[in-house]
């Protein structure tokens, strides 16, 4: 969802968005590990130092344009991955950091199952917000046409850093779910094939449309945990799908169904480019 | 109001503008003539900040703008419209217009704020005054190429220029609305008490609604003066005016 913030809205191919999920899962993870905090400063701390990552390579990324903005950003977020993977006396290496103590009060899974339907759906609401907000409409303006904010008057640039650094912001908040979940936290969290995997869910789903992730993170699951008991090659199904819905769907699974759905309702637009 | 002095570009070994000089008055209406490839559009990104001049000066009310990033030189004052169609083709009209409105009054990092109902008034009425409103929810990039080049100038009013540039507002269009622009661009500018600087091949508009004439040629500003003045120029009549 925060991906898509940034990749359908802001135009930005954000190409390494996990990373930014690793460092949020780690820095809780770390904190409850090594430190005596409190729990709920971790949970803070988690989407924090994933943001201010965020900001760091943001800063440099926004100085590069569409493709060379995705290099650049896959090769720095693989870089901390590579920090990740071989600082094994701080991060645990390749072994990751394993059983991490929640609080009694999350302990029970019903507990944490309910702890972290309520912070996503907060999430949710948030970014919904925040899209519909001047921010967003401006975002999405910079996404149709750069050139054109900077003509109205628009810092492009420092916009774009913004919204990846909500996004990063968001992407953290996940990390710190994922540890609450799994009680663990391993290097391949920021490895790119992850990034790669949320960034097929956005374009699954549908690029432009508030939603579109979700169900596209939901065909992925469902794919996985469906096809992958007849068969390890699940992933196959995938790209064939996905060179499907690239051909046929331009705009995704939700952004047909809407277009189908506007188009009954008024007379239909023209379709977008992917 | 505005002052161009000498201005230079060149892309690599090309001189695109080569000693461009200009003088726009408050309230005026000036128009830029010449060729195509005389530099007339390089010289409204050099104003626009787009571009980077290689030396000269641009003074806008007294300031050097020349150097400075095109969101900066817009919040000064100065907003354009573009030759080839340059809106938000994924936006509604509304949106479009509605973006600039937004970063005229600084609300464009409002994060939390529903941008629905924000700054509608301004909105609707730029849109009321070029007569768009009736398409205010089409999707910018489904109108046709009139209405599009039309919604440039919207785009534009909603920063509340002082000095709005128009690069060919009419390209492309029919005669028809070729004229219903003009005249809108004319009533635009009496209503708000606009500066316009703009440049067009129909040298028939040109006269008619130009209070002075700058001519470009081959990157040079030939001169600069009254209608009159430049059409009994021998160069222009014998370049443009198919006289003599």
């Amino acid at each position: 969802m925060s991906l898509n913030l940034v990749v359908g809205h802001g135009g930005l191919f954000q190409f390494h968005h996990g990373v930014f999920y690793g460092v949020g899962a780690y820095t809780v993870a770390l904190m409850l590990k090594k430190t005596s905090l409190p729990m709920w400063m971790g949970f803070v701390a988690g989407p924090l130092a994933a943001a201010i990552i965020g900001l760091i390579i943001g800063w440099f990324c926004v100085r590069l344009t569409r493709l060379y903005f995705g290099m650049l950003q896959i090769s720095l977020g693989s870089l901390i991955w590579v920090i990740v993977f071989r600082w094994y006396s701080f991060t645990g290496g390749d072994d990751g950091i394993p059983g991490i103590s929640m609080p009694a009060i999350l302990s029970p899974p019903k507990n944490s199952y309910y702890f972290i339907l309520i912070i996503l759906v907060i999430c949710l609401v948030l970014m919904y917000l925040i899209l519909k907000s001047p921010f967003g409409s401006t975002l999405q303006a910079i996404r149709d046409n750069p050139q054109r904010c900077e003509a109205i008057g628009i810092n492009v640039r420092r916009h774009q850093l913004i919204a990846i650094v909500i996004a990063t912001f968001f992407a953290g908040v996940a990390g710190v779910l994922f540890v609450v979940l799994e009680r663990s936290v391993f290097a391949d969290l920021l490895f790119w094939v992850l990034s790669l995997e949320v960034f097929i869910m956005c374009l699954l789903g549908g690029w432009f449309t508030f939603a579109g992730p979700v169900l596209g993170a939901a065909i992925i699951v469902a794919l996985r945990t469906f096809v992958g008991i007849f068969t390890e090659y699940w992933t196959l199904i995938l790209g064939i799908m996905l060179i499907l819905i690239i051909f046929f769907l331009p705009e995704g699974v939700m952004g047909y169904l809407q277009n189908v759905f506007k188009s009954q309702t008024r007379e239909s637009r023209n379709g977008g480019r992917p | 109001m505005l002052q161009v002095e000498g201005v230079i570009k060149s892309f690599d070994e090309f001189v695109a503008v080569k000693g461009a000089t200009l003088s726009v008055g408050r309230g005026e209406i000036v128009a830029v003539i010449g060729p195509n490839g005389a530099g007339k559009t390089t010289l409204f990104n050099l104003i626009t900040g787009l571009l980077k001049r290689d030396s000269g000066k641009i003074l806008f009310k007294g300031e050097d703008i020349s150097g400075l990033p095109s969101y900066e030189i817009c919040k000064k004052g100065i907003a354009r419209s573009f030759q080839i169609v340059n809106i938000f083709p994924r936006l509604t009209v509304l949106r479009n217009v509605q973006v600039a409105v937004l970063s005229q009054q600084g609300k464009s990092n409002a994060l939390f704020r529903p941008a629905k109902s924000m700054v509608l008034d301004e909105t609707k009425g730029i849109l009321e005054s070029v007569g768009l409103l009736d398409k205010s929810q089409s999707i910018a990039g489904a109108l046709s190429h009139g209405d599009q080049k039309i919604l440039e100038i919207a785009i534009a009013l909603g920063n509340e220029p002082e000095l709005l540039i128009l690069d060919e507002p009419t390209a492309g269009m029919s005669p028809e609305e070729t004229s219903a622009t003009m005249e809108l661009v004319k009533r635009l500018a009496k209503m708000r008490g606009l500066t316009i600087l703009f440049c067009e091949h129909d040298m028939d508009i040109v006269f008619s609604i130009a209070q002075s004439i700058m001519v470009m040629h081959q990157g040079r500003t030939l001169l600069q003066g009254k209608p009159e003045e430049v059409r009994n120029n021998p160069f222009v009549q014998e370049a443009y005016l198919g006289v003599g």
